[in-house]
């Protein structure tokens, strides 16, 4: 593979909180333009290694390559400047600011992030909200908005934790649908899933993570005759 | 001479004043308390001694250096300041990740300290400090006369407090702070450098403290002892107004100014505890201060 198509490598990444020992040497790679998922059961270390590589976790050993460059040892606010997006799993909107507050926080990290006007003809609800607290707004709005603001900041690495999660169909057909524009317009995407359905048609390739580490990655034709081992890992 | 309830119209309308110059205090000292604790963690129990610092910077000054009150003004709050960032680089910072208690336990030390230094070095007797001439005087405003010190120390405390409101909650970098106070592992990951802005805050936050010393300093005797007088009645304005809200510190602290004031005049006897009673009344009915949210 060439290098310079590879956005982010992850090699015998080791991750703790405090005592516990929670990712034992995850290696995998996602290269420029690619939409790729880390699949597996709850506890089996993928937010954790989203949080790992934005420094998030306590002490990390091993390499996170971003853009060719070694980030294992810098802190988190370092991380998000080399183009790196961040949705997390509880979706982290603030309560204590408006929706419009929410979308503007981020700081631009690069040039070439979608303007408002594509935000928000992209999710309309937030315009509508934007004077809306933070915590008055929907479990659908609250994800579409955590997804909208990191998409002006110029970040080009998405790290998407479990965005479908706990809501209704026709919003998580709308987010599918949202990831889909974005692969189009270039961005790179690593997607944690628990939502099978929702990650395969979108995925390029997939990796199926087990106690912290990597057993086995899935690309996209692959999915037919790996189907009894992705029943063994994840039941589906 | 015209009274109500009894009372000379004069005197309650010059303990209104007094009143409302306490006030501006508390409101400067609860609002620093206040946005420190939000994003450090950490109540502050040096605030009284950096609040005599300040006074005491701006009496060095002019004994020492022969630098004036206006000058003064503004070097105590920086000074003050970076003193904060000292503490807080050298010390505080090792504190976030551990209970209260750990921060009280070492604000307080420092606060003793600080406290004792001073008391070697100038005694507990209180020195004076001259009314910068353009504040000397009074107004006659028919029916009572005003002192102009107080009426600066009203108006420039409450220009402050809103100056600091406005920039907490309409400004770009008030929600920087907001955001790293809610949750700041994820404004961090944002790219927001969550650590320096910890640091500014404490010394922001004190540097009111020490702008509030240098207010005092004309007004009341410039002592070792003036920051201890003061902090708990302040503490107590914290827990009265709670913790959540910037707006709710600065009315919290002028309204209990006011209530001190008019206690004074109704019922003398009470005015050094009103404001505990009224601690006491909001904590039974609303434990969380009447502006705090219930966690």
């Amino acid at each position: 593979m060439n290098p310079a198509a590879e956005y982010l490598r992850v090699t015998g990444l080791h991750a703790f909180y405090g005592e516990s020992h929670i990712l034992h040497g995850m290696d995998f790679r996602v290269n420029r333009g690619e939409c790729v998922t880390l699949l597996g059961r709850n506890g089996a270390g993928r937010t954790t290694t989203l949080k790992a590589i934005l420094g998030l976790t306590g002490r990390r050993t091993g390499s996170i390559m971003l853009n060719g460059r070694e980030v294992i040892a810098a802190p988190p606010h370092r991380i998000a400047h080399l183009g790196v997006g961040y949705c997390p799993e509880e979706r982290g909107i603030y309560a204590s600011l408006s929706a419009e507050e929410n979308l503007m926080l981020p700081p631009q990290v690069a040039s070439g992030g979608l303007s408002l006007e594509e935000i928000h003809a992209m999710f309309p609800n937030l315009h509508e909200r934007r004077k809306s607290q933070g915590s008055r707004l929907s479990g659908g709005e609250q994800q579409m908005l955590a997804l909208a603001r990191i998409l002006r900041t110029g970040a080009r690495l998405l790290l998407l934790d479990e965005i479908s999660e706990g809501l209704a169909p026709v919003i998580v057909q709308k987010l599918a649908e949202v990831i889909r524009q974005l692969k189009e317009k270039g961005f790179t995407i690593l997607l944690v899933e628990q939502n099978f359905r929702f990650a395969a048609p979108l995925a390029d390739r997939m990796y199926i993570v087990e106690r912290g580490a990597i057993v086995a990655e899935i690309g996209k034709g692959e999915l037919e005759q790996k189907s009894a081992m992705l029943q063994k890992y994840l039941g589906v | 001479m015209s009274e109500v309830f009894g009372v000379p119209l004069q005197a309650l309308l010059g303990q209104l004043m007094l009143g409302l110059v306490n006030g501006s205090f508390y409101a400067m000292l609860s609002l620093g308390l206040a946005v420190i604790f939000g994003m450090l963690n950490i109540i502050n129990f040096a605030h009284g001694a950096l609040y005599m610092m300040g006074a005491f910077i701006a009496w060095m000054s002019l004994e020492y250096l022969g630098i004036g009150y206006w000058w003064s003004l503004l070097l105590a709050p920086v000074l003050v300041g970076m003193l904060g960032i000292l503490i807080e680089r050298s010390m505080l910072q090792w504190l976030y990740k551990l209970d209260h208690l750990y921060g009280l336990l070492l604000t307080f030390g420092l606060a003793l300290i600080i406290e004792g230094l001073f008391r070697d070095l100038f005694g507990v007797s209180g020195l004076p400090y001259t009314i910068p001439e353009e504040l000397a005087g009074a107004f006659n405003l028919g029916f009572m006369f005003l002192p102009k010190y107080r009426a600066w120390i009203v108006l420039s405390s409450l220009t402050v407090c809103l100056l600091t409101w406005f920039m907490i909650e309409k400004t770009r970098l008030g929600a920087y702070l907001r955001a790293a106070t809610e949750n700041p592992r994820l404004t961090q990951a944002f790219g927001i450098n969550v650590p320096l802005m910890v640091m500014l805050t404490y010394g922001f936050g004190v540097a009111l403290a020490g702008f509030a010393g240098v207010l005092a300093a004309p007004a009341l005797q410039v002592s070792p002892l003036m920051g201890s007088n003061l902090i708990i009645v302040v503490f107590a304005v914290v827990v009265i107004g709670g913790m959540g809200s910037i707006l709710g510190s600065i009315l919290t602290g002028l309204g209990l100014g006011v209530i001190e004031g008019l206690t004074k005049v109704f019922y003398p006897e009470a005015s050094a505890t009103v404001v505990f009673f009224v601690m006491v009344l909001v904590l039974l009915l609303r434990p969380a201060g009447l502006f705090g949210r219930e966690k």
